[in-house]
């Protein structure tokens, strides 16, 4: 589904991903883990086409498609969703308005026609339940006034409407309590189909205590230098992220 | 990089689509201004005597004026003896029924979204269209009737009601004003009048349509409505005109009488041709629009939607003389390209415990020049003013301006003013948010832009909200890459 192959990347000129190879097929769920600064949120800002990043070298394929080429939007139509961080406030542009022309967005990509002001409504009814979002949801702005737990059970509602092939989460973990950690990662996993896929980015084992991975990567300074199933994540929790270091930077 | 250098850059052309011309045939007399064109345009429109005097009172104190100066605008001069005073299409004035209407003209209505037929009508809506000189028809004029609610183009109640016109004529803008309003005094052409009786509430929404057609005219309308004792009005007024590569001037005048109780609501939509994207051409929009809140609690609530008009000179005032009587200002004000605009409103407290609220939103994109000038003046005797004014400006690209002049005279210690002002950027980040979504940049900042001027457009009648929401955009559209 996904294929990095020696992605390299910079922002305002200074080099943060220094080759990154990473595959992905459908049904799976990876976690990528690593300590601060490692380059984690700038693979996936680099992945939905964030023009704050320049690709410098590399290739990424998503569906048998280059897409390192593409606009953020298209990108996005083509089935790439991200999860995040810090989701922007979008004061006085009410969640309805603005799930709908993202999901017509992504219907005329498609070449579908837009839909129904009653289907919408039933949709965004049945997909809030998912992530225990409340009504008053509807008449919001986007993300205004939101709490940190809000706003993450919000991304996932966003991320079940518009239904991704590939759904990067970044640190969707960081400020939320154990309440909302738990709704979040039981959105994350009523969503996951063999179809899909998932990209969780996190510093803590907690998150994949809910959402469990398949595959887990380090990464440290712009490089993937380590892989292995869930036991990885485990042995990070309990040892940290410094017999790594020492690993890397004592070669 | 590159995309995000390009996200709040000024680009292609608006998109226009207002901008045909009706081939009809009019009648249109000798270009110029003089003493002889204002007789000429009274007798066209068969005047009484009194209002040849008015034209001519006007006419005369004009002469003696400079145009206005101190707004940020750049105003080329206008040469007043290359503009045509009076154009109108060849038919019947005040034809009796839609049969007598030039099928040209229903056309151009319809094209405008403004069918004259009754029955296909939005709903709830009579209309007053008004090409160039004259009113083309009005609708609805004898359902409303029934209710002795007076609803007609204004040079019909010269003759229909000469007593109110009297009264209320130059009541709220006197023709000594300004520049401008002695200017449209002086050879004003047609538009609404509209008197609502004591205790009527106007069942459906009153409009006006203005449309300029004939090429190096000047449209000079005058609207004035009077709402007696507990009646209320909601009033809308919209504008277009064809894509040309001159100026064209429009000065209207707009006088608003609340008596006691009353309450009015004032809407604008207004579309008129704003120049193309090298600034060439464009509508000269200078209007003098005022009202009066005579009456104890009576309520003039102004809501306007400027996206049109190369240059724009508006200040809708309120005057509030009545004790506990309300003055609303809504506005949200679109500049792109080459445009300018320089509009805000009046605050007059002289009546007790007055209240007034401003809100103002100035969108600039392109090379635009957007100003917010306002006033909030309490005289000594209005005890227990309130008002709050909320400024903000949101900037599209760095090659524009946005500019807030605010004034307060205050001259009761008892006043409460209040003034927020906040000038914004749509962010990089809102856009790509947006982006990832799928919504494509120029999608996403309609939303945003809509989103921060929702405040205002809310206040808009529902009818037009919608046509309103997709004029912003449109108005926007080819402001960012």
């Amino acid at each position: 589904m996904l294929e990095i192959k020696n992605l390299h990347a910079n922002i305002n000129g200074k080099e943060i991903l220094k080759g990154i190879n990473l595959t992905v097929n459908a049904g799976e769920v990876h976690a990528i883990m690593g300590p601060n600064g490692s380059g984690k949120s700038t693979l996936s800002s680099v992945l939905v086409g964030n023009p704050a990043f320049e690709v410098t070298e590399g290739e990424v394929i998503f569906n048998g498609k280059p897409i390192l080429g593409m606009s953020p939007e298209d990108r996005s139509c083509e089935g790439l969703f991200l999860s995040f961080q810090y989701p922007v406030e979008i004061p006085g542009v009410s969640m309805v308005n603005f799930m709908r022309a993202a999901l017509n967005a992504n219907r005329k990509y498609k070449k579908l026609d837009p839909v129904s002001a009653s289907d919408f409504l039933k949709l965004m009814r049945q997909k809030r339940a998912i992530v225990e979002l409340d009504n008053k949801l509807a008449s919001r702005s986007v993300n205004e006034g939101f709490s940190g737990g809000e706003k993450k059970r919000n991304e996932i509602f966003q991320m079940a409407m518009l239904e991704p092939k590939l759904a990067i989460l970044d640190e969707t973990d960081s400020g939320l309590d154990i309440d909302a950690l738990r709704v979040v990662a039981n959105g994350v996993n009523t969503l996951r189909t063999p179809e899909n896929a998932a990209i969780v980015i996190t510093h803590y084992q907690r998150l994949l205590d809910y959402i469990k991975p398949d595959v887990v990567h380090v990464l440290y300074k712009g490089r993937i230098v380590k892989t292995g199933g869930p036991e990885l994540a485990l042995e990070l929790e309990e040892k940290g992220y410094d017999w790594i270091k020492k690993e890397i930077d004592g070669e | 990089m590159q995309e995000s250098n390009n996200i709040l850059q000024e680009v292609t052309t608006t998109d226009y689509k207002y901008g045909f011309v009706t081939d009809i045939d009019t009648e249109v007399i000798p270009k110029g201004l003089s003493e002889d064109v204002v007789r000429i345009i009274s007798a066209k429109k068969n005047e009484p005597e009194w209002m040849l005097d008015f034209r001519l009172k006007a006419y005369r104190y004009w002469l003696t004026l400079d145009p206005p100066a101190w707004a940020h605008l750049n105003i080329p001069p206008i040469d007043y003896q290359e503009i045509i005073f009076y154009a109108a299409p060849k038919q019947k004035v005040g034809p009796k029924s839609l049969d007598e209407v030039d099928p040209e003209l229903l056309e151009t209505f319809n094209k405008l979204g403004i069918p004259l037929e009754e029955q296909k009508h939005l709903s709830g809506m009579a209309v007053d269209a008004v090409m160039d000189s004259v009113s083309v028809k009005t609708t609805f004029k004898e359902n409303l009737a029934e209710k002795g609610i007076i609803f007609s183009s204004f040079s019909e109640a010269v003759k229909d009601h000469p007593d109110l016109i009297k009264k209320y004529m130059g009541s709220v803008v006197s023709y000594r004003d300004n520049y401008f309003a002695a200017l449209n005094s002086a050879v004003f052409s047609d538009g609404s009048f509209v008197y609502i009786p004591k205790g009527v509430r106007c069942p459906m929404e009153l409009s006006t349509y203005f449309r300029i057609n004939t090429a190096n005219t000047g449209q000079f309308e005058r609207t004035l409505i009077v709402a007696d004792d507990d009646s209320y009005v909601s009033y809308l007024e919209g504008c277009t005109a064809p894509m040309r590569d001159e100026n064209q001037l429009h000065a209207a005048i707009v006088e608003i009488v609340a008596m006691d109780r009353a309450d009015v609501k004032y809407s604008t939509v207004q579309n008129w041709y704003p120049g193309d994207k090298n600034g060439v051409g464009g509508i000269y929009n200078f209007v003098t629009k005022r009202g009066i809140c005579k009456g104890h609690a009576s309520k003039i609530s102004w809501t306007q939607v400027e996206t049109g008009s190369a240059i724009t000179w508006k200040y809708p005032s309120c005057i509030l003389a009545g004790d506990d009587s309300i003055g609303e200002f809504y506005s949200v004000a679109v500049t792109n390209n080459y445009q300018e605009a320089d509009t805000g409103t009046k605050m007059i407290h002289i009546g007790r415990n007055t209240r007034s609220t401003i809100v103002s939103k100035g969108i600039s994109a392109g090379h635009s020049q957007n100003s917010y000038r306002g006033l909030v003046k309490v005289s000594a005797k209005a005890e227990n003013a309130r008002n709050h004014s909320q400024c903000d400006s949101l900037l599209l690209g760095d090659q524009c301006g946005a500019h807030t002049f605010p004034y307060a005279d205050i001259q009761n210690e008892t006043a409460v003013i209040e003034h927020e002002a906040t000038t914004s950027k749509i962010s990089e980040e809102q856009v790509f948010y947006c982006n990832q979504r799928g919504i494509s940049t120029e999608e996403a900042v309609g939303l945003i832009v809509n989103g921060y001027a929702r405040e205002v457009m809310n206040k808009l009648p529902m009818e037009f909200a919608v046509e309103a929401q997709k004029l912003l955009a449109i108005s926007l559209e080819g402001s960012v890459g």
